[in-house]
This record gives C-alpha cells, sequence and structure tokens, in this order.
C-alpha cells in the first residue's frame, strides 16, 4: 500500500440520536485520514462524543450520515482488522474465563486452528509483560493488569488498526505511565496503526504522533496537530522538553476554546 | 430494563437500579452459617457478602478485596451451635411427647419414632417409595429447568417476546401448583404424569422468571466487546449471554428444586401415585403415628440433602462470581 493512502477514513461523519425534545446531534461532521503505522489520538472536552464517534469506527453503531472505510471497504459491521480496548476492562473481560480463554476467544470465534491459537495467545501475553498470569482469571488481578490483559486480547487478534477507548482512565498515575510505555512499544514492535481516544492532554501528547481534537458537541475535528517530538519518548525526558510543554498548552487552549464553542473548526 | 423491573417485583435476584448492574444476590445470599460437617476452609464457609454496589466496576480496587473468611474455629463453632439446636428440638419433642400434653396417638415420642424410622429403613418398601418420589421429583425439576431455560433465553433475547408474553406469565405464575391437580388428574388420570404436571408448574415459573432476569443483565460491554472480535450470535450466546445468567439460573435451580419436593410429596398425598407422600397417608389412615412422623423426617431430611446438593453445584459452577470467588490470589 501506498504511503499516502489512509487505512482509515473518515468522511463528514454525524450522529443524531432521537431525544424526548427532538433529536440531538451528537456529532456534527467528523472527517480525518488515518495512515498505515500511525499513531493518533483523539482529545476532546467531556461529553463531546468520543465514545459515539469510537462505536461508529468499530461497527457498533450506523452512523446517522457519512461513510467510514476501512483498507477502501466500507465499514458497516465490527471489521476483522480492528480490535478494540474498552475503558472499563472490568466489563470488558469475562470473569468466567482465565486470562489464556479470555485472550483466546476471539481466536477461536475466527476459526484459528488450536495449536496456532495457543502459542499466538502466548506471545500476546508476552509481550504484555503477563506470561506469569496466563491461568488465571482477570478479577485476581490488579486493575493495570487487566487492562494489559485486554490489550493482549487485542493484539493478539492481530488487528490493522488498534483502537483504544480511554484505556487507561481508571488506573492510577504510575500503572498509567507505564501502560502508556507499554502502547508505544507494542505499536513500534507491531507496526499496528493505533487510535488512542482520550481526555487527558497530557496523555495524548506524550504518546501521539498527530493528536486530532475535537470540538465540543455538535463535534467536529477542531484541530488536526503533528506532535513533532522526538520518535523515541520517556516518561521523564520528553514530558520534561520545553517543545512538549508548548504542544500540551496548545492543546488544552484549544479545548478551551472548545469548551466556550468559540472555536472555527480547523477541517471540514 | 424497566419493562423487566414492573414484570415482577420481590423476586428480582440482583438489587441493582437501572444503569447498574445488577448482581444476584441469589448465590450465596440468606444461607445460614457452613452446613454441618463441611471441611474447615472450604468455600462452604464463606459468609455471605453483599453484592457490591457497581456490579463489576472497573475501579482499580475493583479486583482486589480482603475478604473475611471465617476461619475452622468458626466453622467448627457453627457446626457445634447447629448440632445443639437440633438436640434441643428433640428434647422439646421427647418431654412435650412422655408430659403427654397432646394425645400419645397423635404425638408419638421422639424416641419411638427414631425406632421406628430405623424399621422403616429396614424395609424395601420404604426404599421403593423413596425411590418413586426421588424420581418424579427429579424428572419434574429437570423438565422444568429444561424447558424455563429453552423459553426464558428465547423470550428474553427477543424484545417482541418478552413484551408480547409480560402479562401472560405474571397471570399465570401466581396459579397455585396445587389448584391445578383437578385438571393434572382430569388429563393424565390418577399417575406419575398428573403428579409430574403439578411437579412442574411452578418451578418452571421460578426458573423462567431468573432466566428473563439473567439474559436481561447481560453487559453492553461485554456485549460490544464480543461483537467488536466477531463473535456471532451462537457464539456471544453460549460465551457471554449464558455465563451472564447462570447466577440467576442457579438461583433459580435452588429455590425450584425446593418448591419440587414440595410439590412432589403433596401430589403424592392428593393424586396418590406412589412413593412417600402416599406412604404417609396411608400411616395416616392405618393409623400408625409413628410410622407417620418417621416419613414426615424422611422428607425434613430429603429437602436438607436437596438443598446441599445444590448449594455444592453453586459453589462449583460459581467459582468465578463475586459472590463464591476467593479473591487477591494473584
Amino acid at each position: 500500500m501506498a504511503e499516502n493512502t489512509p487505512l482509515l477514513s473518515v468522511r463528514e461523519l454525524s450522529k443524531t440520536y432521537p431525544g424526548a425534545n427532538g433529536p440531538v446531534e451528537a456529532i456534527g461532521s467528523i472527517s480525518f485520514d488515518v495512515h498505515p503505522g500511525e499513531l493518533v489520538c483523539i482529545v476532546g472536552p467531556s461529553g463531546c462524543g468520543k465514545t459515539t464517534l469510537l462505536k461508529c469506527l468499530a461497527g457498533l453503531l450506523p452512523p446517522t450520515s457519512g461513510s467510514v472505510m476501512l483498507d477502501g471497504a466500507e465499514v458497516s459491521a465490527p471489521p476483522k482488522k480492528m480490535a478494540l480496548v474498552f475503558q472499563e476492562y472490568g466489563r470488558s473481560l469475562y470473569p468466567w474465563l482465565t486470562v489464556r480463554d479470555n485472550v483466546a476467544l476471539p481466536l477461536k470465534a475466527r476459526g484459528v486452528p488450536r495449536a496456532e491459537r495457543l502459542a499466538a495467545v502466548e506471545r500476546a501475553v508476552e509481550e504484555v509483560g503477563l506470561a506469569h498470569a496466563l491461568d488465571t482469571y482477570p478479577w485476581q488481578l490488579s486493575g493495570g493488569m487487566q487492562q494489559r490483559v485486554a490489550i493482549a486480547r487485542a493484539v493478539a487478534y492481530q488487528p490493522e488498526v488498534l483502537v483504544m477507548d480511554e484505556p487507561f482512565a481508571a488506573v492510577d498515575a504510575q500503572t498509567r505511565a507505564d501502560l502508556e510505555d507499554l502502547v508505544r512499544r507494542v505499536w513500534k514492535d507491531l507496526g499496528v496503526t493505533v487510535l488512542f481516544v482520550t481526555h487527558d492532554i497530557d496523555e495524548s501528547v506524550y504518546l501521539g504522533g498527530r493528536v486530532l481534537v475535537l470540538s465540543s458537541s455538535p463535534t467536529v475535528v477542531q484541530e488536526d496537530l503533528a506532535i513533532d517530538l522526538p520518535a523515541e519518548r520517556d516518561q521523564l525526558t520528553t514530558r520534561a522538553l520545553p517543545r512538549f510543554t508548548e504542544l500540551r498548552t496548545h492543546v488544552y487552549g484549544q479545548i478551551q476554546r472548545a469548551k466556550r464553542g468559540e472555536a472555527v473548526p480547523a477541517v471540514r | 430494563m424497566t419493562q423487566q423491573t414492573d414484570m415482577v417485583n420481590g423476586s428480582r435476584p440482583g438489587g441493582g437500579s437501572p444503569g447498574t448492574r445488577a448482581v444476584p444476590v441469589g448465590p450465596g445470599a440468606g444461607r445460614p452459617d457452613a452446613p454441618a460437617g463441611a471441611a474447615p476452609g472450604a468455600p462452604a464457609d464463606v459468609t455471605p457478602r453483599a453484592p457490591r454496589p457497581g456490579g463489576r466496576s472497573a475501579g482499580p480496587a475493583a479486583g482486589r478485596r480482603r475478604t473475611g473468611r471465617p476461619g475452622p474455629a468458626r466453622a467448627g463453632g457453627s457446626a457445634a451451635l447447629g448440632a445443639l439446636g437440633v438436640v434441643g428440638c428433640v428434647l422439646t419433642w421427647e418431654v412435650v411427647a412422655l408430659a403427654e400434653v397432646v394425645n400419645p396417638a397423635y404425638l408419638p415420642r421422639f424416641t419411638t419414632t427414631a425406632a421406628r424410622l430405623v424399621t422403616e429403613l429396614g424395609t424395601p418398601r420404604f426404599w421403593s417409595a423413596l425411590g418413586d418420589t426421588v424420581v418424579t421429583w427429579a424428572l419434574g425439576l429437570a423438565i422444568a429447568v429444561v424447558a424455563a431455560l429453552v423459553a426464558g433465553t428465547v423470550i428474553g433475547l427477543v424484545p417482541f417476546l418478552r413484551r408480547a408474553t409480560r402479562s401472560t406469565v405474571e397471570f399465570l405464575r401466581p396459579i397455585p401448583s396445587v389448584a391445578i391437580i383437578p385438571l393434572a388428574v382430569l388429563i393424565a388420570g390418577l399417575s406419575r404424569e398428573a403428579a409430574l404436571v403439578v411437579v412442574v408448574y411452578a418451578p418452571f415459573w421460578q426458573v423462567l422468571i431468573q432466566v428473563l432476569y439473567g439474559v436481561a443483565d447481560v453487559d453492553t460491554v461485554a456485549q460490544d466487546t464480543a461483537r467488536s472480535f466477531g463473535l456471532g450470535w451462537l457464539r456471544r450466546l453460549h460465551h457471554v449471554v449464558l455465563p451472564t445468567a447462570l447466577p440467576y439460573v442457579i438461583t433459580g435451580f435452588r429455590l425450584a428444586a425446593s418448591i419440587a419436593l414440595v410439590l412432589t410429596i403433596t401430589a403424592e398425598l392428593v393424586i396418590g401415585n406412589p412413593g412417600i407422600g402416599r406412604q404417609i397417608d396411608v400411616y395416616r389412615s392405618a393409623p400408625d403415628a409413628p410410622g407417620l412422623y418417621a416419613l414426615v423426617l424422611v422428607t425434613g431430611a430429603l429437602g436438607l440433602l436437596v438443598n446441599l446438593g445444590t448449594r455444592a453445584v453453586e459453589r462449583r459452577v460459581l467459582h468465578w462470581h463475586p459472590s463464591v470467588r476467593k479473591e487477591g490470589a494473584a
């Protein structure tokens, strides 16, 4: 695939919910492209429809209008080339299955032969540093470890696009830093394209190669910002860079403007 | 959720308000302390826990809670207390009977009854009656559970059916099983089949309601996860819907097992199909009070066994459920 062909292409996506007092426009019109191998963060004020957008991207919710194209095909049902990591790991992992079986279930559904499946599961669980916990149940693990299991499940699925919905919102700050570095490592190791939704401005700047700033509802893309930080990132040094501070201040300003509803959309 | 709530008040297994995940209090709720003789440290002596408010919450501490599991000393203590209760009852019985507060023809002494029970246990007639009762009970329970599982899953998964059956279920459910005995006899005569109709009826509704709640309780994130990973409806049913419904089903099963036993004995008494119930009636007309009392004790023991058995099943099948599991192992 040529470098300039987008892997994921969102065109004038809008979503309107029927409400008691007339229809509610959650997403105004969102358009953006994600190229193969990118790590794109989506950040926006709370209640701006990040989760709605993500559900539309994942084929879990039909958009009211507009389209989502993945690798040239329109997304109308959950695509095989996409894997999701949800914020609520406690609800997304199945407590009746061990770590091994949780990670293996999607592969089973896909019809991957047993031996191959087991090997893929072990590789993925090792990638997230939980090889010792294969036969435990998710509820025996800490929150951070449970989210690692969810990441392993997504990784084992071997997606082209890994979509993460505020995955670290429910873990403590130190665990969060570890998990952020894990996402960077998985992204580099596997060459997968990552779409990372967050409400944390610092996180979006630290992780992303690009940050999409969303406006408040009805949502549009307010800014599409390239993050020109060095590719090698480190919790201490990267976050101490003057450029990091500039970028986060810029994004912060944009979000504040979005909240006040002043913004003029950057991309229409 | 709302239509579920007004469907049955009271028998709702989980206390969750709309929006929160209802954790069934069924498994483990309302159980007395560890059954006598349970191995110390076995899950049997896990004290019933309050369901956690947010259900499977996503909080970091959600999966790690120190549990105040009673040690062997406490399990032993409650076993001793249990034994004390039994001894107290037996003594009271014996004293009341000795004092002839009640005509001895109607209330034999405990010791007489116990001796009679031992003789009874030595007769083939007793064992064949017990066998008949157990077969009728098990058959009725099995039919009720399987039918309720199938019907509940189908109705629960199809919103149209759920709405369409709601009022019918609410009308049929409160009809006492005993009230349909004449109908059952009319259809099947004085037979085990007639008894089965009676034994199946009430437990069926009990389990059906639980299955409906269980199926409705499937978490949206769990469901979205399964869909996003391409699980078809059959796999979602197998790996997501049924495990979610399982705690409800098990609770329904435990309640249904006791109800089915009561109805089995009732049917034998009234319809006269072979079993312990009919034998009780035979001893009543004999009259043979010690024999009658001995068999009543047997029905009590049967009920106790049924309860212990279903709890053992519950602990095994729901080892992962918050009401049973041992957390913080890793």
